[in-house]
């Protein structure tokens, strides 16, 4: 017998409520992807190493891969849809991304944006060796490290000095 | 991974008993449980989940030491101010754990749960012989892949290191696991494999860790975690060394030391002879350097992981040396 009783969940992704039955097994990143439809998170390694399914859970970025579903309820789920405004308008860090060319495949990085996100909240990104450190849970196969570097480093700026002109 | 039932403890001595069924395992970060049940190396039957238990995570800091709650996240332990200050080498081990989301998740209670990292230990489906996940079934890294497996502590069964800094830096400075009513110093905490490597915890089923304490100390709070690894982030250790000094007033005469070694070993090393050989001595290079030698006392290779012998007096030596240069 492999199959368990499915059990109701709610979650909150992304500010919207979702309603769900799943096996205890299943695991955040899996409910995301194959249960609502939410793609933007990738399954890279599945084991916790590589950072691709990196999201972030009251704020804090964890790994869906090794997180259950079930363990999810009732704290606020945020991936990578989630990140831009309403309007469309890309996030800092998405934007920086792009114009630093931080990425080839682009497999990695909606967890590489997820994560930097955080970092930069952190104050973990207050120079290039600090931004190496606290982002070396995103592994990148195609090795655009020194442009993501660059981009988080110039998103940080700019978050900066945008709270500074709010303040 | 095998389906699991799922349960939510909502107390502590619920948690307990639903730990004490057969099959059942508690589930905190998940960052061991998840990916071990993915290997297939666990298969528990249910899972407790004891992330929704309220209390067991704060941290508390005064002149007599550090008392953290058993889900507290080792990160919000580095960035504790009063950790960083008071037990730097705590904070030190944590922050240079893992990635930083994986210190997000994983508490400080599965942190000294952890399973060692050894592949044959993570790998069923190839090596099904594993004395640690299959008692008396045989050991495949002895005589295979070597290179990460320990130097001390060994025994014909088992090799295998364990991973964690965390409790190398708890080891050095006599921490002491709460399970519930009952307290064991983090030194006897660990087993030794011996010929039963299945087992590595004091802990019985329906004990569940429920906070650590850190007495305070004056080399406690002259303390660092120094970790060698094959790349300079996200890695567990090739040798690592958490120390801890105190001098006289003269400034230069060792009054206590502290030694303890990660990532050569099968548990959390206690480096003593070390400590005894310094004690009373002046801090200068040739002297700490031929101390160092002896927290390598009695280790023994198997093959590829011969270097360690020679890496771990040197991360000794130099975490030592490093405390002096901060008089």
């Amino acid at each position: 017998m492999t199959s368990k009783t499915r059990i109701p969940i709610q979650l909150q992704i992304n500010g919207h409520r979702h309603e769900l039955k799943v096996e205890p097994r299943v695991t955040l990143l899996d409910a995301l992807r194959d249960h609502l439809g939410l793609t933007g998170t990738k399954k890279g390694c599945d084991q916790g190493q590589c950072g691709a399914c990196t999201v972030h859970i009251d704020g804090q970025r964890v790994l869906a891969c090794l997180t259950l579903a079930a363990q999810a309820e009732g704290r606020a789920i945020t991936s990578i849809e989630g990140l831009a405004d309403g309007d469309g308008t890309l996030h800092a860090v998405q934007a920086a991304f792009l114009e630093q060319d931080a990425f080839q495949c682009g497999y990695c990085t909606p967890g590489q944006i997820m994560s930097a996100v955080a970092c930069i909240r952190e104050g973990h990104a207050g120079s290039d060796d600090e931004i190496r450190e606290y982002m070396a849970g995103n592994l990148c196969r195609c090795g655009a490290y020194p442009h993501i570097v660059a981009a988080v480093r110039q998103a940080a700026l700019e978050i900066a000095s945008s709270m500074e002109t709010a303040s | 991974m095998r389906d699991f039932y799922y349960l939510r403890a909502n107390s502590i001595d619920a948690a307990r008993q639903a730990a004490a069924l057969p099959g059942a395992m508690l589930l905190a970060g998940g960052t061991t449980l998840i990916d071990l049940a993915k290997c297939g190396v666990t298969e528990p039957e249910t899972v407790v989940d004891i992330t929704y238990l309220k209390g067991l995570d704060g941290i508390t800091v005064d002149d007599r030491g550090a008392t953290i709650g058993a889900l507290a996240r080792m990160s919000s332990v580095a960035d504790h101010a009063e950790v960083k200050s008071r037990f730097p080498a705590v904070s030190d081990a944590l922050w240079q754990a893992a990635s930083a989301q994986l210190r997000n998740m994983a508490t400080i209670g599965g942190n000294l749960m952890q399973r060692t990292r050894c592949p044959y230990f993570r790998d069923p489906a190839n090596f099904p012989a594993c004395n640690k996940r299959t008692p008396g079934s045989g050991c495949s890294a002895i005589g295979g892949v070597t290179r990460g497996h320990a130097v001390l502590g060994t025994s014909e069964a088992c090799i295998a290191t364990y991973p964690g800094d965390l409790a190398t830096a708890l080891v050095a400075f006599d921490a002491v696991v709460h399970l519930g009513d009952r307290q064991v110093a983090v030194d006897d905490f660990f087993l030794l494999p011996g010929a039963t490597p299945e087992r590595e915890h004091a802990i019985a089923p329906g004990e569940m860790i429920t906070a650590i304490n850190i007495p305070a100390s004056a080399a406690a709070k002259r303390s660092t975690y120094l970790k060698v690894r094959d790349r300079q982030s996200y890695e567990f250790a090739a040798a690592s060394a958490a120390v801890g000094i105190e001098f006289e007033a003269d400034g230069r005469t060792i009054r206590d030391l502290r030694v303890a070694l990660g990532g050569v070993a099968t548990r959390p090393w206690r480096a003593r002879a070390v400590e005894e050989a310094l004690k009373g001595k002046l801090l200068e290079a040739d002297i700490v350097k031929q101390a160092s030698l002896l927290a390598i006392e009695g280790a023994v290779a198997h093959g590829a992981n011969h270097y360690k012998i020679e890496l771990a007096p040197r991360v000794v030596a130099r975490a030592i040396l490093k405390m002096g240069e901060t008089a």
